[in-house]
């Protein structure tokens, strides 16, 4: 791959909007394609999409193809694989990104031997140097990052979230919006979602507040947690946790952060009773300001925070809800 | 039912970042001494799965699958020692430094040669690369139905049953065999060897085949496979100064915190 001029984002939408990801990878893609002359071209697949199409022009894509049908109601790749190849033949990209989600996951390395080439997955960071496209991702669970190029066309990427800033959004922007039929065979659909159990418990909030207070091993049990959640509450911010306080059942997975789990960038995350494993940090290193509260002084987390406190959480969480309660009057 | 699980030798992926090394010049990390290869954990979660599968059914063969160097009978042994019932291994110096593409292509060969199978089995991601795409991949180049971050599979009436974990909660898939599924860490806990096991695991059957009994090219393989360039590797650097609350008591140190985020506007 030579240039980075002609980008194809593949948008990933819930309830009929584009989910912030979206936005980030258009800021990218926007970027890429102002320093080269490009074009940023976007594909959607749904049913219901509303307007979309015009959120993502909005957002910075020239051209926009969007299918609208029920049959796109639930993702699955054999579903979406036939239009998006489809679509990919039509522009001609030459490289072509997907939000690093449960959903981009799936369908970029599919999409990519479909092409017969490669995807370099979970970037966060991306550049064009001497006319290469060099893809950063972290690796050894984040304790390195590697930075690769592809040799076969076009490049696929997957992107982290809370890497790249969206472009602001500007409802007059020009672009092209092209409604499409699809040529799926639904026969050539092998599986079949059969329920959706969604988690009770609101992690979707985690990936968009402002304060994020994690608990980890420390927390000891559920009670701890108790107070985690009691602490979020008095400063308006939500619950976060490590693998191990949700492999013990202290927490729901939907909140894990980290490598498998979940990836913020709060404006402040409060690590409490965390190690600071390189998988657990993957998730948060992003965060504005990073705080410890651990009982040994020699944790990593310690290393990422710009304040920390040695000792007791147990101890401590009561003494911070009664301090920022107090700070409210 | 004819199980295959991928299983990747890997660094142990727990070995703290402070001691952790690469050597740029190389493009390599730095093998930590005395310390050797292990099953990709969310490997040894579809391993896991395998046999759930194997205990409810009552029956099914379950073969282990590794591509890398003559290091990874460590972790084959391991493997069937929890229970699997043989073991293939590609063996062969033109499989070097391979990409996600090069790796996906020598095991979707090899299983299409083993003939049979129902299942293909890998982890989400190998805890090395963290790439996760070779199971997709296998998916792709052998035209079979992929489902990815398995929690759990009930097999039914010839069909796969498969929860799949989600962001916020999950979802439950039907995907008919053979078909590649791959495995997240919601499946919990792993069992450990059994003393009979592992006792049998020393007669279980290991064979090796190299490219050429893939009927592969070398030329599709390895280096000269790859699409992906590696063009650098590097420990980021990490400049953030901890500053340390002090105070005697817990409600003095908490109040020294709460002081700082307020006067950085953080609360
Ligand atoms: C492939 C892979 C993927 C992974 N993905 C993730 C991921 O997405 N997210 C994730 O979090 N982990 C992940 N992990 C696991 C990760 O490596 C660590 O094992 C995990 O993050 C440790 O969690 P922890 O720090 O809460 O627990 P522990 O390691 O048990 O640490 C507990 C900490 O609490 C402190 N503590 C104990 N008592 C108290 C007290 N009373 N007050 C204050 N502090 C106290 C201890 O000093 C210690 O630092 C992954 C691992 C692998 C191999
Ligand atoms: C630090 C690091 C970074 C890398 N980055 C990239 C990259 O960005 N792009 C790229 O194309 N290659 C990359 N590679 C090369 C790649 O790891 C190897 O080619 C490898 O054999 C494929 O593994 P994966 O990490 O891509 O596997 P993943 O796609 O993450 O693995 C998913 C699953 O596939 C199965 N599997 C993977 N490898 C094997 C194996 N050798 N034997 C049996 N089963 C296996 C396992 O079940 C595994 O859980 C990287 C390697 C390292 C060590």
């Amino acid at each position: 791959m030579k240039n980075a001029s002609n980008l194809f984002v593949v948008a990933e939408v819930v309830d009929g909007h584009p989910v912030g990801l979206c936005h980030e990878m258009l800021g990218l893609a926007r970027a890429l394609a102002d320093r080269s002359g490009g074009t940023v071209h976007a594909g959607v697949l749904g049913s219901g999409l509303g307007g979309a199409g015009e959120d993502l022009i909005a957002h910075g894509a020239d051209t926009v193809r969007v299918i609208d049908a029920p049959i796109f109601a639930q993702y699955q790749a054999d579903a979406w694989l036939p239009d998006l190849h489809a679509m990919i033949g039509q522009v001609r990209p030459d490289a072509v990104m997907i939000g690093h989600t449960p959903l981009g996951a799936d369908l970029a390395p599919r999409l990519a031997f479909r092409l017969g080439t490669n995807v370099a997955t979970g970037c966060n960071h991306v550049r064009v140097e001497g006319g290469k496209l060099l893809l950063t991702r972290p690796c050894y669970g984040g304790k390195a990052e590697e930075v690769v190029s592809m040799l076969s066309s076009p490049a696929l990427f997957t992107v982290k979230p809370k890497c790249f800033q969206p472009c602001p959004k500007q409802d007059n922007r020009g672009g092209e919006l092209v409604r499409m039929d699809s040529i799926l065979d639904p026969a050539s659909v092998r599986t079949k979602v059969r329920e959706v159990r969604r988690d009770a418990s609101d992690g979707a909030r985690l990936e968009s507040a402002r304060i994020v207070v994690a608990g980890g091993g420390g927390m000891k049990g559920v009670r701890g947690f108790e107070l985690a959640g009691r602490l979020a509450d008095a400063l308006g911010g939500a619950v976060g946790a490590s693998r191990v306080a949700c492999d013990l059942g202290w927490c729901p997975p939907s909140r894990q952060v980290g490598l498998s789990g979940k990836t913020v960038a709060p404006e402040l995350y409060i690590a409490i009773g965390i190690s600071g494993a390189a998988q657990h940090v993957a998730g948060c290193a992003n965060a504005k300001t990073i705080v410890a509260i651990n009982t040994d002084p020699d944790a990593p987390i310690f290393r990422y925070s710009k304040y920390g406190i040695v000792g007791d959480c147990h101890q401590l969480m009561p003494a911070l809800i009664d301090k920022i309660e107090a700070l409210r009057k | 039912m004819k199980i295959v699980v991928c299983v990747k030798a890997i660094p142990d992926p727990e070995i703290a970042a402070s001691i952790f090394r690469v050597d740029e010049a190389a493009k390599r990390m730095v093998p930590l001494p005395g310390t050797r290869s292990v099953m990709s954990p969310f490997d040894e979660q579809a391993l896991e799965l395998a046999l759930r599968i194997r205990d409810a059914l009552g029956e099914g063969s379950i073969t282990l699958l590794t591509l890398g160097a003559e290091t990874t009978r460590s972790i084959v042994k391991h493997g069937l020692s929890l229970g699997a019932d043989d073991a293939l291994m590609l063996v062969d110096p033109v499989f070097d430094d391979g990409d996600s593409y090069t790796t996906a292509r020598a095991l979707a060969a090899a299983i299409q040669r083993m003939g049979g199978v129902d299942l293909i089995l890998t982890g989400r991601q190998a805890a090395d690369g963290d790439c996760g795409v070779v199971g997709c991949g296998i998916a792709e180049l052998l035209g079979l139905p992929a489902v990815t971050f398995a929690m759990d599979i009930v097999v039914t009436d010839g069909m796969l049953v498969i929860e799949r974990a989600l962001g916020e909660g999950s979802e439950i898939i039907e995907a008919p065999m053979p078909a590649v599924v791959t495995v997240s860490h919601e499946v919990g806990k792993v069992r450990y060897a059994s003393l009979r096991e592992t006792m049998k695991a020393a007669r279980k059957p290991v064979t090796a085949w190299s490219a050429e009994q893939l009927g592969l090219d070398a030329s599709e393989l390895g280096t000269r496979g790859a699409r992906r360039v590696l063009e650098r590797l590097y420990v980021p650097v990490n400049d953030v100064q901890c500053e340390y609350m002090v105070g005697e008591t817990p409600e003095e140190l908490a109040g020294n915190l709460v002081e700082r985020l307020h006067a950085a506007r953080l609360i």
